[in-house]
């Protein structure tokens, strides 16, 4: 049996459709990634999994239990990280840690070896307040805070949001650790790269997953031939021009590059000759999964 | 049990660590007392009066003497004209205008009877009224010992008049002080219980920190209680300090039992708080829970009888303030402190505020909990 199961899920807000019939399944203790930019739905998803918001129509499944039925019960084996910095900022770090723990009937010693790896690096400041922590160390205490009951799901909201790279790599090695003592994790994110660290990945847009695959297999979606120009000077301006030709189907920025796949109507050899009359310097590449994001975006 | 009495250590924690609750808890209710009792005073002891003697007779320089020996009055000069009369008004020299007319002797002595004017700056009306309550006084007993003079025989003129003497209850030397004394507490009791408890709750919504607590076991009847409660007991606290304060320092007599008016106050409270959890329930931010109390707060405070009696205000008001739990409490606080009420004298207010009070509180849990 799966250890987080939703069904048809569907939520709105008025006139906007923030979830459109979403169906998932993670299993214990797998690491499930949901990539999407701003304003996909993930946010609400995330609500509704841990009891703070009711859908409109659907079901989901936590460990067995259903989350609108028995939201009591859920509460008590869910640990959620708010995309925003939710905790006491005028509590210090060891007064928001032990609050949390005993409202949940616990104590900091008691889970202390769960926490362990995270706490140290924060335990050097346990007496500062939370709200005079810098950004990363905010999302370390946050991420203590919602382990501190031993919870059998973690639901993190763009834990990483914010949090400069070298962090974001090791936050990403904390949740591999935590994954090992057998947690599930659900994580959302708007970063392309930490795709690669989840176990499986879906990728979301406008309230739908456009599909849900293991990392690695991303970018089969991707079935056209990709080509990345390497303008020699402003890749905006070459991106423009690109997008203004009838052959290009879809064109986008990519670090200083740009890449592009032409339609149906063009053949390779087309493209070819013109490229090198324009003299733009250009190579074929496979498709990652930002690529494969974009594409599915524009198809959806 | 737990849960509760984790989140009640959450909140004194907090409540004392921040710094501008704790100085605001025991200076405040000081400087309340210091500066709003001596400056909410309606005592007049300085009355500048000017005179227009037209007359310069011996009887209107006489009575003009009798406003000089006054200690309420002080003498700003006499003039001869009307003008100069208007214009010490105009100027904000004198408060008052005694204007004897031409012939006023003579009137009296001839037709027995006689008029003077009295002009008065009635800017702030209240101050007007009682310079022209201290006047008529003196002009009354000038009134009688005119009689006493011209006619001699004082005993048969006396009986045809009532002598009124006073004797002022429960306040003997109109202290204003002492009136305004119980009404400051009320207002400070009030701004904890429903200001401070309304803005606490709000405060976990703006900073988000009520998303966090949604997601754990804490009951909505746990977080309601573990909000309540510190501000129920530091506005009872509060209570006490100030009536230390006020029996100390300013001599505030306590004639009744200590224990019905904190019996009352708990009770008052629940319902000032439930105002608050109600008024959290409209508000998103801080700002705006804050601009929705101190409306309520202002309306109820000048609605209470506060400055002036309830009795004296229009039928409509008297029925609003049967909602206004600072009437209930304003009364009953000055009944006990001053008048020394027992139970039996307060039991009708008693049992209004407590349906108020239950009434009040359900509805703001049970939209506190629709809300949430």
């Amino acid at each position: 049996m799966p250890e987080i199961a939703v069904n048809n899920l569907f939520k709105s807000y008025g006139a906007i459709n923030a979830l459109r019939d979403i169906s998932f399944q993670v299993d214990k203790a797998e690491i499930f990634g949901i990539i999407g930019p701003d304003g996909a739905g993930k946010t609400s998803l995330f609500r509704i999994l841990v009891s703070l918001l009711l859908p409109d129509k659907g079901s989901i499944q936590l460990a067995g239990l259903d989350v609108v039925k028995d939201y009591s019960q859920v509460r008590k084996i869910v640990g959620y990280m708010p995309g925003r910095f939710s905790l006491y900022q005028d509590l210090s770090v060891e007064e928001n840690l032990s609050f949390f723990a005993t409202v949940f009937g616990s104590s900091i010693e008691t889970n202390y070896d769960l926490i362990k790896d995270i706490y140290v690096q924060i335990e050097p400041f346990k007496k500062r307040l939370a709200g005079r922590l810098s950004g990363g160390m905010k999302q370390k205490l946050a991420l203590c805070c919602a382990l501190i009951h031993r919870p059998e799901v973690l639901v993190l909201d763009e834990p990483t949001t914010g949090v400069d790279a070298v962090s974001r790599v090791e936050f990403w090695d904390l949740l591999h650790k935590i994954k090992k003592e057998g947690i599930t994790i659900i994580v959302s994110t708007p970063y392309m790269d930490e795709a690669a660290r989840c176990d499986r990945v879906a990728l979301m847009q406008n309230g739908e997953f456009l599909g849900i695959s293991l990392p690695g297999d991303i970018h089969k979606a991707f079935t056209k031939i990709l080509y990345e120009l390497t303008p020699e000077q402003g890749a905006y301006k070459l991106l423009k021009t690109m997008r203004s030709e009838a052959w290009c189907e879809n064109a986008w920025l990519f670090g200083q590059s740009v890449h592009l796949t032409i339609n149906g109507n063009t053949s390779e050899n087309q493209f070819l000759s013109y490229a090198k009359g324009q003299n733009i310097e250009f190579r074929k590449i496979t498709a990652g999964i930002e690529d494969t994001f974009m594409e599915l975006m524009k198809t959806s | 049990m737990r849960i509760l009495i984790s989140i009640l250590r959450k909140e004194f924690i907090q409540i004392f660590r921040n710094k501008v609750m704790l100085p605001f808890i025991f200076i405040v209710p000081i400087i309340q007392m210091v500066v709003l009792v001596f400056a909410a005073n309606l005592e007049m002891k300085e009355i500048r009066f000017y005179t227009v003697d037209l007359d310069l007779s011996e009887t209107s320089r006489k009575l003009r003497y009798e406003f000089s020996a006054s200690p309420f009055f002080r003498d700003q000069g006499t003039g001869f004209s009307l003008d100069e009369g208007e214009e010490m008004l105009l100027r904000d020299k004198a408060d008052l205008v005694l204007v004897f007319d031409e012939g006023f002797e003579e009137k009296l002595r001839k037709e027995n009877h006689s008029s003077i004017q009295l002009l008065i700056n009635a800017i702030n009306s209240a101050k007007a009224g009682l310079v022209n309550a201290y006047s008529e006084a003196i002009i009354r007993d000038f009134n009688q010992d005119v009689r006493l003079e011209w006619l001699g025989l004082p005993a048969f003129e006396a009986i045809e008049n009532i002598d009124v003497s006073y004797s002022y209850w429960y306040n003997p030397e109109l202290n204003y002080k002492i009136y305004m004394l119980p009404a400051i507490l009320v207002i400070l009791v009030t701004i904890i219980g429903m200001f401070l408890t309304a803005m606490n709750l709000v405060r976990e919504k703006e900073m988000g920190t009520a998303e966090q607590i949604n997601v754990t076991p804490i009951r909505k009847f746990h977080f309601i209680i573990g909000k309540l409660l510190p501000f129920w007991v530091i506005a009872l606290f509060e209570l006490a300090f100030g009536l230390t304060i006020g029996k100390i320092f300013f001599g505030l007599p306590i004639l009744g039992n200590l224990a019905l008016l904190f019996g009352f106050a708990s009770i008052y409270l629940m319902a000032v708080l439930g105002i608050g959890l109600l008024l959290s329930t409209f508000s998103e931010t801080q700002q705006q829970v804050m601009f929705l109390a101190f409306f309520f707060m202002l309306t109820f405070v000048l609605m209470s009888g506060i400055f002036t009696p309830v009795e004296s205000m229009p039928v409509w008001a008297q029925k609003v303030n049967i909602v206004n739990p600072f009437a209930y409490f304003m009364r009953v606080i000055r009944m006990i402190l001053l008048k020394g009420s027992g139970f039996h004298d307060i039991r009708h207010e008693f049992v209004s505020m407590f349906i108020y009070a239950v009434s009040i509180l359900s509805l703001s849990v049970w939209r506190y909990r629709k809300i949430h």
